[in-house]
């Protein structure tokens, strides 16, 4: 028998017993939809968060005080104070590390801001006026200046949370709020974000880091330094010069004993998308498991046809159809089952998927996008295929290997 | 010249156990090409057994076989299904036509399993359908026709690849009377006028009678092989 007629013959088959074929998919369906849905999604998550560490300019580089965390236990980096005004010295010297464009140090910590009775538990970010640009903030008002940064001026950018907090709603422009006990200048408010950034600016209070360190925070060294590069292709080789520079100006000989880390967006990158892409596949691993449950039913369901259809198996042999015409008859509706499951599912994993991605760009106001799983859709398509002929392939025999005789002596 | 030549053949059947059941005792006959035979027999007496082993749906335990010259004890099951497909036409007790096909469409069955070329098929199923007189119900399903018109697609079915034999298994066993004599009219016409050879299981003398000769099985032996001296014709009244 030639495979079109195979195919006729199969799809015949499949189509006398419609509602329990339809049954039978669902397996393969719900397994392929879940594949679908969390390679999809995992896309989605992938996209957004390097879409955000990218937001920072791929020419940004991070240093970090302390080594780099060996572990979740390791926490020595939080409180290390390794990070001194000499080393933005020794990094801003051409000679040290040629391609600096800008070089920026932050301070970090927490503190109040209050404006009459309203107090508000807030993060202090101090920076120079090179923030507004590395973090592509467009305040109300206006940011501070190199000179308010020199001078150690008592200006504050407010974060829209905070603003909305001290001010309840009145224009907080021009007013002076009081942070550990001094009186700030707020000469600018951020526009809400609405929270999806890595760095939630919504919840922060931003003043020059000179004032940061001295009026709030009360420390001499840094959180981080943030260093960008002209272009691109110039981050690998700077982030070496910015090692060397630290470990002189550190007295450090072993490269293994540094006190800080040197951290580029691609590292950060890389590391991200291995984590996310890591749970995606776990999750898929899973969700295949549905798949496996799912070939089982194909399977059951495939025995019970052969059995019930004995009689039609031992006329077609009777007629002259050979083991291998039965044994391909009944393999090629077990895997027209799964394929026809897998279409289904990839269709229904896709359509959920944008449908959540929509939901998550809505709802959570982040830039969430919906990514089609080409390399999932071809795994499921795959896959399908693959469990019609594995578990297909039990009954299809055994549908073969009825003598004629049997099968039409079978009521 | 003989189209069917069969020594001492038997069959017994294994339920398992020691215990065997012997079906079939050791026959020995022969069928002329263009014989029209008979095997009667009370039931249990190996006369089912015997047209399974004729028509290459079994296997016997012992004994030969040959069909049109070749012995085909011990040919594989491909081969087996080879001449099942070229040689051989199937018509059974009930029918076996597939539900929810047209007649047209389970005539065409064989020839899915055939070396006729594709183009032919619909020609050769339309001729096969027309010359059993159901032209006019060529696309009906199985369920709107009677029992007679069904035994009729079936008869048409194992013409569509034009064996030299067929083998009918009470085939008006299922059917009245008017239906049954036009069944046995139709295959006693294959007989006479296009030469096919038939060997037909019944339990009815009115249907053996069409045939020349009568073989009757007793316990799965030859008890005895007559020819039939007052032969129905393809237009006697059927009296069943």
């Amino acid at each position: 028998m030639t495979w079109k007629h195979t195919f006729k013959t199969s799809l015949t088959g499949l189509s006398t017993n419609r509602s329990r074929s339809i049954l039978t998919i669902l397996g393969i369906v719900i397994g392929i939809t879940a594949i679908m849905l969390v390679v999809s999604l995992g896309a989605g998550a992938q996209a957004l968060i390097l879409g955000q560490v990218q937001g920072l300019g791929t020419n940004t580089i991070a240093i970090i005080p302390g080594r780099e965390p060996t572990g979740p236990s390791d926490v020595t980096s939080l409180f290390s104070d390794s990070l001194k005004a000499k080393d933005l010295v020794a990094l801003s010297n051409k000679a040290n590390v040629p391609d600096l464009k800008s070089i920026m140090p932050t301070v970090i910590g927490a503190g109040t801001a209050s404006y009459g009775s309203n107090t508000y538990q807030t993060t202090i970010f101090g920076a120079t006026e090179l923030e507004g640009e590395i973090f592509d903030l467009h305040p109300r008002g206006e940011f501070y200046t190199q000179d308010d940064v020199l001078s150690q001026n008592s200006v504050v950018v407010l974060g829209s949370k905070v603003a909305d907090h001290l001010f309840d709603g009145e224009d907080g422009l021009g007013q002076k709020v009081k942070i550990k006990g001094r009186n700030f200048r707020v000469i600018g408010i951020l526009p809400a974000t609405g929270g999806g950034s890595l760095l939630n600016f919504d919840d922060m209070v931003l003043v020059p880091y000179t004032a940061a360190q001295d009026y709030i925070l009360g420390t001499k060294y840094f959180s981080r330094i943030i260093i960008q590069t002209v272009t691109d292709a110039q981050v690998p080789a700077t982030a070496q010069d910015i090692a060397l520079t630290l470990r002189e100006s550190h007295n450090i000989t072993d490269p293994t004993k540094d006190d800080f880390t040197v951290q580029t967006q691609q590292d950060l990158a890389n590391r991200l998308s291995m984590i996310t892409g890591t749970l995606t596949y776990f999750l898929a691993a899973m969700a295949s498991i549905a798949l496996f449950v799912g070939g089982v039913g194909i399977m059951n369901i495939m025995l019970v046809a052969v059995t019930e259809r004995t009689r039609e198996i031992g006329l077609r042999k009777a007629l002259g159809a050979r083991d291998r015409d039965i044994l391909s008859q009944f393999l090629l509706e077990a895997v027209l089952l799964t394929v026809i499951g897998g279409i289904v599912g990839i269709i229904l994993g896709s359509g959920l998927a944008f449908v959540i991605s929509v939901g998550l760009s809505q709802g959570l106001g982040v830039n969430w996008q919906f990514i089609f799983p080409w390399n999932g859709a071809f795994l499921g398509f795959t896959v399908s295929a693959l469990i019609g002929l594995v578990f297909g392939g039990y009954p299809a025999r055994q549908a073969s290997k009825k003598s004629p005789i049997e099968a039409l002596r079978y009521e | 010249m003989n189209i069917i030549e069969v020594k001492n053949l038997k069959k017994s059947y294994h339920d398992g156990g020691e215990t065997s059941t012997v079906a079939l005792a050791g026959v020995t006959f022969d069928v002329r090409k263009g014989e029209f035979v008979a095997i009667m027999g009370p039931s249990g007496s190996g006369k089912s057994t015997l047209l399974h082993l004729l028509g290459l749906l079994d296997e016997p335990t012992s004994g030969s076989y040959h069909l049109n010259g070749r012995n085909v004890t011990g040919f594989s099951g491909n081969e087996l299904a080879l001449l099942r497909n070229r040689e051989i036409g199937f018509i059974f007790q009930s029918f076996n036509l597939l539900s929810r096909t047209s007649v047209l469409e389970n005539v065409k069955l064989p020839l899915y399993y055939s070396d006729v070329p594709e183009r032919e098929w619909e020609a050769r199923a339309r001729q096969a359908v027309e010359d059993v007189g159901l032209g006019h119900r060529m696309h009906h399903g199985q369920a709107e026709l009677s029992g007679g018109e069904r035994q009729r697609v079936a008869i048409a079915r194992a013409l569509v690849t034009d064996p030299e034999i067929i083998f009918a298994d009470e085939p008006t066993g299922n059917l009245d009377s008017k239906s049954g004599k036009k069944v046995m009219s139709i295959i006693q016409h294959l007989n006479e006028e296009r030469g096919k050879t038939i060997v037909l299981i019944t339990h009815e003398t009115s249907t053996a009678e069409h045939a020349e000769r009568i073989i009757r099985l007793i316990d799965g032996e030859i008890d005895s092989d007559t020819q039939v001296v007052n032969r129905l014709t393809a237009n006697d009244e059927f009296v069943k």
